[in-house]
């Protein structure tokens, strides 16, 4: 293999600023509709007392689930010793981190206080760092997992860079491979311990998160890789790119083995199977279609056949297969996020619920405008920092041509 | 000898404290019924911190509470100041009214349900800024201050009591502001009198209307009457299956 050599975006094309602009746009849009939340308060968004975490919360928690997913080509590389992917570490690197501050923007700009971040005292926030806090919020343990993967991963990047440094990039792969296990598990459990609602509850969605980001931050990589590669004229061999639309593959079988299991477990019980099960499954609502023709029609079993499908062009089949794995993402989560809100908990067993906030119905939800230039704001910021990244920092193979990847191809 | 004398002296002296304060209790019980509570004595001065020697709680009874009846509601927000925007998705409701129909024999019984206010709040648990807490007299509140308007507290309550509040507020009475998560209160501030704990009003306004399904009181002290009516009658906790001790009863849901 040769040796790979990085370079900057060139950054002065009019394709380039015309990419940025847009960007500018589409974050600008989302800060927008923010202050206008925040100025005239929620009521302008479909949130409701039923629907606390709305389409902003779809984009945000997506993006931080990615976010850890899209290391993993750093940690295949360094980890796991698979050199093939090597040149595309400090890409996956880089990208894992614009991801996750993509959707903690989304987060903290659909926050009714977000100022009260600043106001809550160093006092309480270390207060919250106690190990005897950490036991109960698990927004506590976040608040440490997403700032410290920042900074984990920076300073992996740092020493994957600096030549001195390299011998310590093991060392640091290691542990932010430790580090983003953890992230995506902290995230899963956000809804994994709230014991109080039949749609989460279930210790089985702290692994399925982490599943779920192998396919959400490897598809995101792809999108992102392709396009550069293609737009800036960079050779782009198909033994990298086969090998990426395969991992997708394996990625995405896995999630919907996991999709399965906690369907399958979930209709096992009388009370859930009847309940919020058939709600969300077979119900004649959006959750249903969302669920059936976003998550596992766009998002798994199309995906999966044209991964594995070998007659297929590599990169355009890499690039529409990562697309509709985003879209399978957005819809698992609108599924599981707005769905397992929608359908009424169960507070008084076998009586039927009537009540001014409408306790035993279905509750209902239509997002605003203003949550989804929000939610699309978190994408915008993401490509904006990864395009702003590749710019200042040398990231970017000049090559990934099947010659300068594979020691063993032959032309 | 004269030890022993003081001993019993004193024992007696403790009978007659007793029965003194039991009969003051009664007769303030009977002077104003639902206005002051037997526990006046344990009114605490209001530079001190709240008590773990209380629990605070109520005792709620089905049988007794008026399907057409509404006033603990209004009077609720009345006092809390809590106004409603003609929206009741978004609109705050500290306490509402619940219509239950059992679904084999089709009997309808109404109760209040409101911030439970248990030992176990998950909404406390999953703060991230501790802005969600409960005193120490088992009183669950949320400090606006610290308040990011997360709303993780309510994803996490079981009972669907606490509101987001969606609108800009206006003439507050207490401390509200848009972008923050409240509920029930328990009237903290009628706990707090200087001159000793109070009805909270959806209490009073219960009792007012003649119905007397609600009973509040410190549920640590064996003598309070929401303690004895539990003793004697029982009372279920909504959701016990969370293992949350909730400082709300309901008795004669069946």
């Amino acid at each position: 293999m040769k040796t790979i050599r990085f370079t900057e975006l060139e950054g002065r094309s009019p394709g380039f600023f015309a990419l940025m602009a847009i960007l500018i746009a589409i974050i600008g849009a989302g800060i927008v509709s923010a202050l206008m939340m925040h100025g005239q308060g929620h009521h302008i968004t479909g949130m409701t007392n039923r629907i606390v975490w709305g389409t902003p919360h779809v984009f945000a928690v997506f993006l931080i689930v990615a976010a850890s997913g899209a290391l993993n080509i750093a940690s295949i590389a360094s980890v796991f010793g698979r050199t093939v992917y090597k040149p595309l570490s400090p890409l996956s690197m880089v990208l894992s981190v614009t991801i996750l501050v993509g959707g903690l923007a989304v987060l903290i700009l659909d926050l009714g206080n977000p100022e009260h971040l600043l106001d809550v005292p160093l006092t309480q926030f270390l207060y919250n760092s106690m190990p005897s806090r950490w036991t109960r919020s698990v927004f506590g343990w976040n608040f440490i997992l997403y700032t410290g993967f920042i900074f984990v991963v920076g300073i992996y990047l740092w020493f994957s860079l600096v030549p001195q440094y390299k011998k310590f990039s093991k060392a640091a792969s290691i542990f932010a491979f430790v580090w983003r296990l953890a992230l995506t598990t902290g995230t899963g459990l956000i809804f994994g311990f709230l014991v109080a609602r039949e749609a989460y509850d279930a210790a089985i969605l702290a692994p399925m998160f982490v599943v779920y980001s192998f396919a959400y931050g490897l598809a995101i990589f792809s999108l992102v890789l392709i396009p550069t590669y293609i737009w800036t004229g960079r050779e782009l061999g198909d033994v990298i790119v086969n090998r990426l639309k395969s991992l997708l593959g394996i990625f995405v079988a896995a999630s919907l083995y996991f999709v399965i299991v906690l369907n399958l477990t979930n209709f096992y019980s009388a009370a859930k199977g009847e309940g919020i099960q058939s709600f969300l499954l077979f119900g004649d609502n959006s959750y249903s279609s969302a669920f059936w023709i976003g998550q596992i029609l766009i998002g798994s079993i199309l995906p999966l056949a044209i991964a594995f499908y070998p007659k297929l062009k590599a990169r355009g089949a890499l690039l529409t297969a990562a697309a509709m794995v985003v879209v399978g993402g957005l819809s698992q989560m609108y599924v599981t996020i707005i769905g397992g809100q929608a359908y009424p908990m169960d507070m008084f067993p076998g009586k039927t619920v009537e009540s001014i906030t409408n306790d035993g119905g279905i509750a209902a939800y239509s997002p605003t405008i203003y949550e989804v230039l929000l939610g699309l704001a978190g994408i915008g910021i993401t490509i904006f920092l990864v395009v702003f990244a590749m710019n200042v920092l040398r990231i970017l193979p000049e090559s990934l041509a099947d010659k300068d990847v594979d020691p063993h191809h032959s032309a | 000898m004269s030890r022993k004398t003081n001993q019993s002296e004193g024992k007696i002296n403790q009978y007659r404290r007793n029965f003194l304060a039991r009969t003051t209790a009664i007769a303030g019980m009977t002077v104003a019924p639902g206005v002051i509570l037997n526990s006046v004595a344990q009114a605490k001065p209001v530079d001190q911190p709240a008590s773990n020697k209380n629990r605070w709680g109520l005792l709620i009874d089905a049988n007794k509470c008026s399907s057409g009846c509404n006033s603990c509601v209004t009077a609720c927000h009345e006092e809390n100041g809590v106004t409603g925007f003609g929206n009741p998705e978004t609109d705050a409701q500290w306490i509402r009214k619940v219509k239950l129909t059992d679904k084999q024999t089709q009997k309808v019984q109404t109760i209040p349900l409101m911030c439970q206010h248990c030992e176990h709040p998950p909404c406390v648990d999953v703060c991230p800024t501790n802005a969600s807490m409960k005193r120490e007299d088992g009183v669950v509140l949320v400090d606006k201050h610290a308040c990011i308007g997360c709303r993780y507290c309510m994803m996490a309550c079981p009972y669907g009591a606490r509101s987001f509040l969606h609108e800009p507020t206006t003439e507050q009475k207490y401390p509200r502001g848009q972008g923050t998560v409240e509920s029930c209160t328990l009237c903290v501030h009628r706990i707090d009198d200087p001159n000793g704990p109070r009805n909270p009003a959806c209490v009073e306004a219960c009792n007012a209307e003649g119905h007397k399904a609600m009973w509040f009181g410190d549920l640590k002290d064996p003598n309070s009457e929401i303690t004895k009516r539990l003793k004697e009658y029982g009372g279920v906790q909504i959701r016990a299956d969370l293992g949350l001790n909730t400082g709300v009863r309901y008795q004669n849901l069946s």
